[in-house]
């Protein structure tokens, strides 16, 4: 058995740009995808092919650098460097823009829902995290804004199922956050990388976090039970170094395969799979299939389609999306 | 950037700017595959001038041809710079000039790398850091006044 990563198709996204992140909606049908052209693309599949179904643009000023959907799929929330964030809600066959989240200084680098859909997460070059709560009317209010980072804040995950939420940062640090008392605050510092911590991926039951930085490595956290009862205690079980060869972008773990996927700067897509019979502190990931060339450019995201297995996009700095097919072979 | 305020670098020692690139019967043969090659690369980038003199930065010993590294094949550039005194505070905006020139000239295909040469700088390491992260280039890049100041070091001056 052997596992290979096929081509299933290149879209020529986002032309005499970058194309910095896509995102699957819930549903896996929908794919969003933004970039340096300022414009957010959502595509869906028509028949065998990947087509364009619309283009939400004026909605911000300069870069779009990533985009969220909600849990139910409806809304849209897109960060971009002109330090807003918008909300788009999907009308009829397009999108509207809803609302402008302001108050970052400067630009937004990263944009996140909790899987209540209750919540918001948005982080920036500003050093910070601001958590933003939703009601039913739409609107959208500031709950807390955490300083831990000393440093520009890359991106920010939750829990895939509790109030839980992780940051990285050019600090060289993850920190992860909970609710106390109507507050949030950093309950724990993750140390270990030696540079930039660029993304942050969850496993399926958020027992695990995969970080990937500029040190060109991966690293596995893993939450152990607290000792002193305060802080959380996560720490590093796993470093997958000597894969990449420049800054490792972005990183996807899949919650129906356990695939674990890395965009690099070196133009490569990585899957690695996890040996099931190691030992759960000490596990072991190796190399099950890339695709060295798989744009011409850097890879800068890397994302699982929700509900089908193996199915993988990435897109790279010249513009383009790539969707694969992870799958074993004969 | 220099205008009228106390230089940082007040006498700089100005060197000896090179010759022109000597042309081989191969270059000229347009059959003939001729890589990238420090040179070319050097060429790109020893007229970029400094953000406080009326000078090249070839002229300031800011970029020597021995301190370009091309490698065609594998697509990379490395380029170390060497700031004129170690707290120089336009360290950053002179490697950002050297990078903004190289992308704008080199194929999409070459990854570039900007450092400051070992051991020349006070805050080498902070400025290789921001030079090497893209994301803060590119919004760097987006800012207007900062484009304008990069435009002003990568335009040639008519002597």
């Amino acid at each position: 058995m052997k596992e290979a990563l096929t081509l299933v198709q290149r879209l020529n996204a986002h032309p005499d740009s970058r194309c910095w992140f896509v995102s699957w909606s819930p549903t896996g049908t929908l794919l969003a995808s933004c970039g340096g052209d300022k414009a957010i693309r959502i595509w869906g599949r028509e028949g065998d092919s990947w087509i364009c179904k619309s283009v939400l643009e004026d909605g911000h000023q300069r870069t779009v650098r990533k985009v969220a959907w909600s849990p139910c799929g409806n809304y849209l929330a897109s960060a971009s460097f002109d330090a807003t964030t918008c909300i788009w809600k999907k009308k009829n066959d397009g999108f509207e823009s809803l609302t402008v989240l302001e108050g970052h200084e400067n630009e937004v680098k990263c944009v996140a829902w909790a899987p209540s859909g209750n919540l918001l997460a948005t982080c920036s070059r500003d050093k910070s995290v601001w958590v933003w709560e939703v009601d039913e009317e739409d609107d959208y209010e500031c709950v807390t804004v955490v300083n831990s980072h000393t440093q520009d804040v890359k991106h920010v995950v939750w829990h895939p199922a509790q109030e839980l939420l992780a940051s990285a940062s050019y600090d060289n640090n993850i920190c992860i956050y909970k609710e106390e008392d109507d507050d949030w605050e950093c309950r724990a510092t993750l140390q270990g990388h030696t540079s930039t911590v660029w993304s942050l991926s969850f496993d399926g039951s958020g027992q695990r976090l995969a970080s990937c930085s500029d040190d060109r490595t991966v690293k596995i956290w893993k939450e152990y039970p607290s000792e002193s009862g305060q802080d959380l205690s996560w720490k590093c079980v796993c470093t997958l170094s000597g894969y990449h060869g420049r800054t490792v972008y972005d990183i996807a773990w899949c919650p129906l395969t356990g695939a674990l996927a890395t965009a690099c700067g070196d133009d490569a897509v990585r899957v690695f799979k996890e040996d099931e019979t190691a030992d759960p502190d000490q596990p072991v990931f190796s190399l099950a299939a890339q695709a060295a060339k798989a744009h011409n450019q850097d890879v800068n995201c890397v994302a699982w389609n929700p509900k089908e297995p193996g199915i993988l996009a990435s897109c790279s700095d010249n513009g383009e999306i790539a969707i694969w097919r992870f799958q074993e072979e004969d | 950037m220099s205008g009228g305020t106390r230089l940082e670098n007040a006498n700089p020692v100005i060197f000896q700017r090179s010759g022109e690139r000597l042309l081989t019967a191969s270059d000229e043969d347009e059959d003939v595959h001729d890589p990238i090659d420090d040179r070319e690369i050097f060429d790109l980038i020893r007229s970029i001038n400094d953000p406080e003199h009326p000078l090249s930065l070839e002229e300031l010993n800011v970029v020597e041809q021995i301190r370009v590294k091309v490698n065609d094949a594998e697509s990379t550039v490395g380029i170390e710079f060497t700031p004129t005194i170690p707290h120089c505070s336009m360290a950053t905006l002179i490697g950002l000039s050297i990078k903004v020139k190289l992308l704008r000239s080199l194929p999409d295909r070459f990854k570039i790398d900007v450092h400051i040469t070992p051991g020349t700088h006070a805050s080498e390491e902070a400025v290789n850091k921001q030079l090497a992260d893209k994301e803060r280039v590119a919004a760097a890049l987006e800012n207007s006044s900062l484009l304008e100041v990069v435009n002003q070091c990568l335009t040639s001056r008519s002597i």
